[in-house]
């Protein structure tokens, strides 16, 4: 995504560019697939950031500017309601940050104030200085919030959607994610992400950018510290003034055979498992009615990679794509369904064989349903179809090393590299999700590629 | 060019930029960032637009000439002079 939005950047200022994907599809891991006759978003639960139309501030408002797009190409419908489930207690939030403040302000009630200074303090963070940003999220929290349990209940949905170290986080990726789905929210486009897809798609396109699918870069060529071209996995070799690399730092700088055992220790380590069944139901017919449910089965919430076993299902993301306010004209989804996401080891999950994957699968679907079912409302007797992707999936998405998620534990916020004219985009810049990688995508494209030219 | 056909050229040019904006006020003495949301990126865009429509090139260390309608059109003067409207 962060690639394709670079590309129309490049090419809309009249630059040759071309799009590598080794992938038969686009949209690395935000990619839909079809299965049995149905419809599955690989990447979706929700796209955050979402800002009403007309409004002009936030990272959403600005891609559309900047892509030359309308508010109405990304078909965007706003959630319904969504919460942060622990046990005994519970915070609903939506696209208005009052109603957050306001359960807050009933479970936590000596906290509200605090709360408040928060959020102050991070509705105009824009450091991207690289040592303020790696500050401690932890630290910050406890002198600003001293109520444990609540900075474990702020720190689970963020968390969730786009941190990706263990345990801790920079506390400037912490802000831009705070802003994302608390102060602006989230929305879904009731085709799914395919809508947003063909629509970046058909831009490049019309721009002239050429995009290549199933053509794989195996290696970037590096001569007197500049790259002068790539290497595609059928020996092909492309030239090319500048470059511009979505595959993640670390899987960039392999390509390169530069030195990168620097780097090795930033490798990410968070990866996931989903289950995703479909229903015979639409969830609000069985008293579902939230849009995302971030859950934790305990007062203090573990962000790390399962050590004992192939998943930790302590905690999750309950995803209803039912659950937004859908245009009338589109009425509801075909189908009830319900997600369920989980922490997952990739190590495991990559060295068993065809067998026991199957059977690792099926053992952890019901573990993932049966954890969240404490959580939401029991559907398990509604399900009939699923499939799970694992951390095995995510890798040959992506080919990011691990299967992380979220990329490397370090970004490289410039987008610069130790070679000249190789730059970092998406994930491993800095920008996680939809609308962050396409940010980063732009930003990158201005700064390297056309401010330079 | 002369300097309307300036002044209308580089209103077209925000106008595809930030097309939720209402133009029709704007106050030509005042900086754009006080009027409307325009943010560095934006800026790129004006002298990005200004190449690819007109051939115009502002370095760098020009970009502050372009903090308003007036500072951008006595800019620009010169440079277009010679280019013909559309
Ligand atoms: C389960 C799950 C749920 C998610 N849910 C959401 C969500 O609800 N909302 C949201 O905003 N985000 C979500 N995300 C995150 C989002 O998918 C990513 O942040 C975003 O897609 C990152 O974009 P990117 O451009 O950095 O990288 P990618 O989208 O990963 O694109 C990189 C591309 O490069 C290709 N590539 C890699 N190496 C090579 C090579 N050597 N040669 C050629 N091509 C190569 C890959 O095939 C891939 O297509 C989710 C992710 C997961 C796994």
């Amino acid at each position: 995504m962060s690639g394709l939005a670079a590309g129309i950047r490049a090419a809309y200022y009249d630059q040759k560019v071309c799009v590598l994907e080794r992938h038969y599809t686009i949209g690395g891991l935000n990619s839909f697939y079809r299965l049995r006759g149905r419809n599955y978003d690989v990447g979706l639960h929700a796209v955050t950031n979402f800002t009403p139309p007309g409004t002009r501030k936030g990272p959403f408002a600005r891609l559309l500017r900047q892509l030359r797009m309308k508010w109405d190409d990304f078909g965007l419908s706003p959630q319904l309601m969504s919460s942060i489930s622990f046990p005994g207690t519970e915070l609903l939030f939506d696209n208005n940050i009052d109603l957050l403040r306001s359960e807050v302000a009933r479970e936590f009630p000596a906290q509200i104030d605090n709360f408040d200074r928060l959020i102050d303090s991070l509705v105009d963070y824009d450091d991207l200085e690289q040592k303020h940003f790696e500050v401690s999220t932890r630290e910050r929290l406890e002198q600003l919030i001293p109520d444990p349990l609540l900075i474990e209940m702020i720190l689970c949905p963020i968390m969730w959607y786009g941190n990706p170290r263990e345990r801790d986080m920079d506390w400037g990726q912490f802000c831009i994610m705070f802003r994302s789905l608390f102060l602006e929210g989230f929305a879904r486009p009731f085709d799914g992400v395919r809508l947003i897809l063909k629509k970046l798609v058909r831009k490049f396109r019309d721009l002239g950018g050429e995009l290549k699918l199933r053509t794989g870069v195996s290696k970037i060529k590096v001569q007197n510290g500049r790259a002068i071209g790539v290497v595609l996995d059928s020996g092909e070799e492309l030239g090319g003034e500048n470059i511009l690399s979505s595959a993640g730092a670390i899987e960039t700088f392999k390509l390169c055979e530069s030195n990168d055992d620097v780097h090795a220790h930033t490798t990410g380590q968070l990866s996931f498992v989903e289950a995703i069944s479909t229903l015979d139901k639409f969830p609000r017919e069985f008293g579902h009615d939230k849009t995302i449910v971030f859950f934790n089965d305990s007062e203090k919430f573990h962000w790390e990679r399962p050590t004992e076993d192939f998943c930790d299902v302590r905690t999750g993301v309950v995803c209803t794509p039912n659950n937004y306010c859908y245009d009338e004209k589109d009425g509801d989804l075909p189908d009830g369904i319900m997600r369920v996401t989980a922490l997952a080891d990739y190590e495991r999950w990559r060295n068993v064989d065809e067998q026991q994957y199957q059977s690792e699968k099926q053992k952890w679907f019901d573990r993932v349903q049966a954890s969240a079912t404490r959580f939401v409302p029991d559907y398990r007797q509604h399900v009939i179809d699923n499939d799970m992707f694992t951390p095995h999936t995510i890798h040959r998405f992506t080919w990011h090393e691990n299967g992380a998620v979220y990329g490397a534990t370090r970004k490289w916020l410039d987008g610069t590299t130790s070679i000249k004219n190789l730059f970092l985009c998406g994930t491993d810049q800095g920008f996680v999700g939809i609308i962050g990688s396409i940010v980063s995508g732009i930003s990158m494209a201005n700064q390297h590629l056309l401010a330079r030219s | 060019m002369t300097p309307a056909e300036i002044r209308a050229a580089v209103i077209d040019i925000l106008e595809t930029i930030a097309p939720d904006e209402d133009l029709s006020n704007l106050d030509d003495a005042k900086e754009f960032r006080d009027q409307m949301e325009l943010d560095s990126m934006d800026f790129l865009d004006i002298v990005m637009e200004l190449r690819k429509r007109y051939r115009v090139q502002v370095p760098e260390e020009d970009y502050e000439n372009l903090v308003s309608m007036a500072s951008t059109v006595s800019y620009l003067e010169p440079k277009m002079a010679e280019t013909p409207a559309e």
